[in-house]
């Protein structure tokens, strides 16, 4: 669509008479339907309307991990951060609602579990990440039902449990959360639960306390959250670092006990382990992911360096310095799936690209706080923007904490209404 | 003339009007407004909509938060991260839209 050539040839498509391009159309099958995924295909069918896309899922309803936090806080309710695919059918998706159980690579088509066999021209893979079960000693599934990750939603019921524990937890309990060494999906995510559970219980049990056990010795926004927690919950949140026997290293899920490293027994109320992350099952098995568990991809088309004609966009991918979020999905998503299909027709992928992510993070009601990012694809992979992005000013400055939250709500809105709207 | 027809319906599915596409550098950043500034840059809550603003006017405003003249919450921080030739085939692409 960005070069005259490409444009002329979607025109020329456009032009044919419909069983003739029926017949002929260029398949782009997009397996995940969340941030990556639904975008991909939101944007497919806006800008090459003679692309048959279809979109494999296995849940109906989409429950987003952003704004997953404002659910712990008893501000936002699950129903309200689910979406179901009836917009995107609706703009001419075929949404099949199944796994993806094996790629092709070399016959070009995804097997589901459902028994159909899918073939692509160009596949955009969005599959999101895998929990490592068993990477911290005693944390696998049948422990995530006792001591929740709340990490992958899923249908949600992770995070329900997590709230109703929270809610069920006496006056004066303690909250353990487990954090896991980068990279992870959602950079700021474990120090915006930290901020959305401490504003639950400040207000509801005000004599509880946050045990946040982090497997680093730094985090994003880092300076901006902690000022935040001074202000906010003062004495009610212990942040501990690595360097200060912060690695949680085993968990007694029925006990309440987060181990750390140097074999310090923390026994918590409330459990929230969040592990370490690899991409989803289906890269994995694939034989697209590198030896620490995540895609290469090129940076200007997304397509696998180990696949082609596969093009990964989402958390599964590796793309540092972007980090695993939401926005980078959405914003990689256009490129990928507007490379996929220049690529398809024997012309260039658009150049001059450029990936945008803004992480909003609510600390407080009414106290948000933000980091910037602008990245270009450079000779060995991601390049940061110099002297651009950042993160929010320090410092005593409630309209910038209050603006930031109100257009945190914006952007949920904005990019939720792209992907489902 | 059907050609051309053909890829203005090409351009207004896309959600960008025509004179966008084409040129240099690619309007695919343009969507990046629309996380916050709404599907089409049309506005969403406490964020202004874009779509439909004079060209000049969007191109002074990201010159006036580039050069921090123009104290922003978060704009400042972004505008920095095009160049003006960037700026202004943005400017354009949201200017034509609406």
């Amino acid at each position: 669509m960005l070069t005259r050539r490409s444009l002329a040839v979607g025109a020329a498509a456009l032009a044919a008479p419909w069983p003739l391009r029926a017949q002929g159309a260029l398949r782009l099958v997009i397996v995940g339907g969340g941030f990556g995924g639904a975008s991909a295909a939101r944007f497919a069918r806006d800008a090459y309307p003679d692309v048959a896309v279809t979109l494999v899922e296995p849940l109906t309803r989409f429950v987003t991990c952003p704004y997953g936090n404002l659910v712990l806080a008893g501000w936002r309710r699950l129903d309200q951060i689910s979406f179901g695919y009836e917009g995107l059918r609706a703009r001419g998706v075929r949404v099949v609602h199944d796994w993806a159980r094996a790629i092709d690579p070399l016959a070009r088509s995804v097997r589901l579990a459902g028994g159909e066999t899918l073939a692509y021209d160009r596949l955009i893979l969005s599959p999101g990440i895998a929990l490592r079960w068993g990477a911290i000693e005693g944390y696998d599934e049948a422990a995530a039902a006792l001591a929740p990750h709340a990490w992958v939603p899923g249908d949600g019921s992770q995070t329900a449990l997590l709230r109703r524990q929270l809610e069920a937890m006496e006056d004066g309990g303690v909250v353990g959360l487990a954090i896991p060494a980068n990279p992870f999906r959602c950079p700021p995510g474990p120090y915006e639960r930290i901020s959305m559970i401490a504003a639950y219980l400040k207000r509801a049990k005000p004599r509880s306390k946050i045990l946040a056990l982090d497997a680093k010795d730094a985090f994003s926004k880092q300076a901006l959250f902690q000022d935040g927690w001074n202000a906010l919950y003062p004495g009610m949140i212990e942040w501990v670092p690595a360097s200060r026997d912060g690695r949680v290293v085993r968990v007694d899920a029925r006990a309440g006990v987060l181990e750390t490293e140097f074999g310090t027994k923390h026994r918590v109320d409330v459990a929230n382990v969040i592990p370490p992350q690899t991409a989803a099952t289906i890269a994995l098995e694939t034989g697209l992911a590198n030896a620490g568990g995540w895609v290469e991809v090129d940076p200007l088309t997304f397509e696998a360096k180990r696949a082609p004609g596969i093009h990964v966009i989402g958390d599964a991918n590796t793309a540092p310095p972007m980090p695993k979020s939401g926005y980078v999905a959405n914003s990689t998503a256009r490129q990928a799936v507007a490379s996929a299909i220049a690529l398809a027709r024997g012309a260039a992928p658009p150049g001059n690209a450029s990936y945008f992510n803004t992480c909003y993070s609510h600390v407080g009601e009414e106290y948000g706080i933000s980091i910037v990012g602008i990245f270009r694809p450079g000779p060995q992979g991601f390049v940061e923007t110099p002297d651009s992005g950042g993160v929010s000013p320090r410092g005593d400055l409630p309209d910038q904490r209050r603006l930031e939250a109100l257009y945190a709500d914006a952007w949920y809105k904005s990019i939720t209404d792209y992907m489902f709207g | 003339m059907v050609l051309a027809r053909h890829l203005l319906l090409v351009a207004a599915a896309a959600g960008l009007a025509a004179p966008a596409f084409g040129q240099s550098p690619a309007p695919l950043a343009a969507y990046a407004c629309g996380g916050c500034h709404g599907v089409g840059a049309q506005g969403a809550g406490a964020i202004v909509a874009l779509a439909g603003r004079p060209e000049a006017e969007i191109m002074a405003a990201m010159a006036a938060f580039r050069s921090g003249e123009r104290q922003g919450t978060i704009m400042g921080r972004i505008a920095r991260g095009y160049s003006e030739e960037e700026t202004a085939a943005i400017a354009r692409a949201l200017s034509a839209h609406r």
